[in-house]
C-alpha cells in the first residue's frame, strides 16, 4: 500500500539552513546536508528545500548545495524558489534533485508548467499554491501571502492539473504558523478534485494534526517545518502514532 | 565495475552518487566498445519511455545490449526499456522481457503518478538478499510493467498489482529508484553489484 508520507520543509538562503533548528546531536544547524541526513535517518520520507536566495547571481551557491545534499541523501528532494525558466530547472535536476516546486511563476507564466512537464515529465513539477480566505472565497496569494491575486485558489489547481503538474503543495496562509492544525476542508476538497497527489500545509503543531489530516482528507502528504525543527514531534513518534490509526506510513 | 549507459535520458547524479556512497566503482557507457569495460550494465532513465527509447536508439546501443550476457539492470524508464512495448508514446522498446508497459488507470480511483514510497512481495531473487519482505521503495511513474509470472521478482500494488522488478536471465529491471530508496535500495545496487556473470 502507498505510504502516507511526512515532508519536512527547510528554509535555505544563500546555501545554509536558516530558520531556527533545534536538534541537540547537530554538529552545524546552518548545514543543509547535515540536517538533511539526520531527518533522513529520523524516517523523513521525501524533503522540501526552499530557496529565498532567490536573486540570479546567486544561483550558483543554490546548485552546489543540491549537489551536497544530493550526495549524502538517499531519499528523494524537491527545491523551491526562484525558479522561473526551463534552464533553472534543467541545473537542478542535474544536479540531483527529484522535483522543483514552482509557485508565482507559474501564476506569472501558466505556460510554464506546461513546458517543464514536456521537458522532464510531469513527476518534476510541483506547483506550490499559497491561499488565503478573502470574503468567503479561497484566493491564490504570492510572496508568503502578501500580494493577493484574481485567482480562486480551487480553480488554479484544477488549471495547473491539466497544465501539467504532478503534483500541489498547498499552504494555508491562514493556518501557517497557528499551530491550530490543517485547513481540513479545503485539502479535502482539493484532493478529491483533482487526480494528481496533494501534499498538506499550514498549521501542523501536534501529533493529532497530522491524524486528523490524513484520516479527514484525501491528502498524500503533509508538510511541516518549526515542529520538526524544534524536535517537538519526533518523526518516528509521529508515525507510529499515525500507524495506531492504521495511517500507511514507512517504519 | 558498473558501466552506465549514457544516452541523455534524465538526471543520473543521483545515481552516480549513491554508488559512490557505497563505494561501488562506475564508468559511463557512451559506444557499444564501452560495454565491454564493464562487468555489470546500469539503464538508467526517467522522463518519457517513447522518447527514451529514441535516444537510446540513436546511440546505436540497442543491440549490442540485447545481446549482453552480463548482469544489466533497468532502473525506472530504464525497465521500461527493457520490455515489449510502452503506452508512452505507443513505442516499441527493447523486447527483451516480454511484456508490456501501461499506463495506469485512473478511473481505479488512485492518483497518477503513483508517487511516494510502497511496499514489495519479493520473491527471494538475489537482487533482494537481505531486503525484508514488504520493504518499502520510492516509486515516481505514471506508467507501469504488466504483472507476469514468469518474470516478475517483486509485485507492488497500485490499483492492482504490477510488477515492481522483473528479470529474465542477465536482464534485471526494477520501477522503483533504488537510488532513492533509503537502506533498502542502496542494499539492492549493493546485491545488483555483486550478482555473478
Amino acid at each position: 500500500m502507498l505510504s502516507k508520507r511526512i515532508i519536512p520543509c527547510l528554509d535555505v538562503k544563500d546555501g545554509r539552513t536558516v530558520k531556527g533548528v533545534n536538534f541537540v546531536d547537530l554538529k552545524d544547524a546552518g548545514d543543509p546536508v547535515e540536517l538533511a541526513w539526520q531527518y533522513a535517518q529520523q524516517g523523513a520520507d521525501e524533503l522540501v528545500f526552499l530557496d529565498i536566495t532567490a536573486t540570479h547571481e546567486r544561483r550558483g551557491t543554490t546548485i552546489e548545495m543540491v549537489k551536497s545534499v544530493a550526495r549524502q541523501l538517499n531519499i528523494p528532494f524537491t527545491i523551491g524558489g526562484g525558479i522561473t525558466t526551463i534552464a533553472d530547472a534543467e541545473a537542478l535536476l542535474n544536479s540531483g534533485a527529484d522535483k522543483i516546486s514552482i509557485n508565482s511563476a507559474a501564476v506569472r507564466n501558466p505556460k510554464l508548467i506546461e513546458d517543464l512537464a514536456k521537458a522532464f515529465g510531469v513527476q518534476f513539477v510541483v506547483v506550490a499554491v499559497d491561499t488565503k480566505l478573502v470574503d468567503g472565497k479561497n484566493m491564490v496569494h504570492l510572496n508568503g501571502g502578501r500580494l493577493i491575486t484574481e485567482l480562486e485558489t480551487e480553480d488554479w489547481i484544477l488549471k495547473a492539473e491539466s497544465l501539467g503538474a504532478g503534483e500541489i503543495l498547498l499552504t494555508s496562509m491562514d493556518h501557517d504558523g497557528t499551530k491550530n492544525g490543517f485547513d481540513c476542508s479545503l485539502l479535502d476538497k482539493v484532493a478529491r478534485s483533482i487526480n494528481i497527489p496533494v501534499i498538506a500545509s499550514g498549521g501542523a503543531g501536534k501529533v493529532e494534526h497530522f491524524t486528523e489530516v490524513f484520516l479527514e482528507t484525501g491528502v498524500d502528504a503533509a508538510l511541516a517545518a518549526s515542529v520538526f525543527h524544534f524536535g517537538e514531534i519526533p518523526i518516528p513518534y509521529l508515525k507510529s502514532e499515525l500507524k495506531k490509526h492504521n495511517i500507511p506510513v514507512r517504519l | 565495475m558498473i558501466g552506465i549507459v549514457n544516452y541523455g535520458a534524465g538526471n543520473i547524479f543521483s545515481l552516480t552518487s549513491a554508488l559512490e556512497r557505497l563505494n561501488i566503482p562506475f564508468g559511463m557507457v557512451n559506444t557499444e566498445a564501452d560495454l565491454d569495460k564493464y562487468t555489470h550494465i546500469i539503464i538508467p532513465g526517467v522522463g518519457h519511455a517513447g522518447a527514451a527509447m529514441g535516444k537510446l536508439e540513436q546511440t546505436g546501443l540497442v543491440a549490442p545490449i540485447k545481446a549482453l550476457k552480463k548482469p544489466v539492470l533497468g532502473i525506472c524508464v530504464g525497465m521500461q526499456l527493457l520490455t515489449e512495448h510502452s503506452e508512452e508514446g505507443n513505442a516499441d522498446m527493447m523486447n527483451i522481457v516480454p511484456v508490456k508497459t501501461r499506463l495506469f488507470d485512473k478511473n481505479q480511483g488512485i492518483k497518477i503518478p503513483h508517487m511516494g514510497w510502497n511496499n514489495i512481495d519479493h520473491k527471494n531473487n538475489s537482487l533482494f538478499e537481505g531486503v525484508e519482505n514488504l520493504t518499502q521503495f520510492y516509486f515516481v511513474h505514471s506508467y507501469f510493467i504488466e504483472y507476469n509470472p514468469t518474470f516478475d521478482i517483486a509485485t507492488a500494488n497500485y490499483g492492482k498489482p504490477f510488477s515492481a522488478a522483473v528479470q529474465k536471465d542477465n536482464f534485471y529491471g526494477v520501477q522503483f529508484h533504488p537510488e532513492k530508496s533509503g537502506i533498502a535500495g542502496e542494499r539492492l545496487l549493493k546485491n545488483f553489484s555483486n550478482l555473478k556473470q
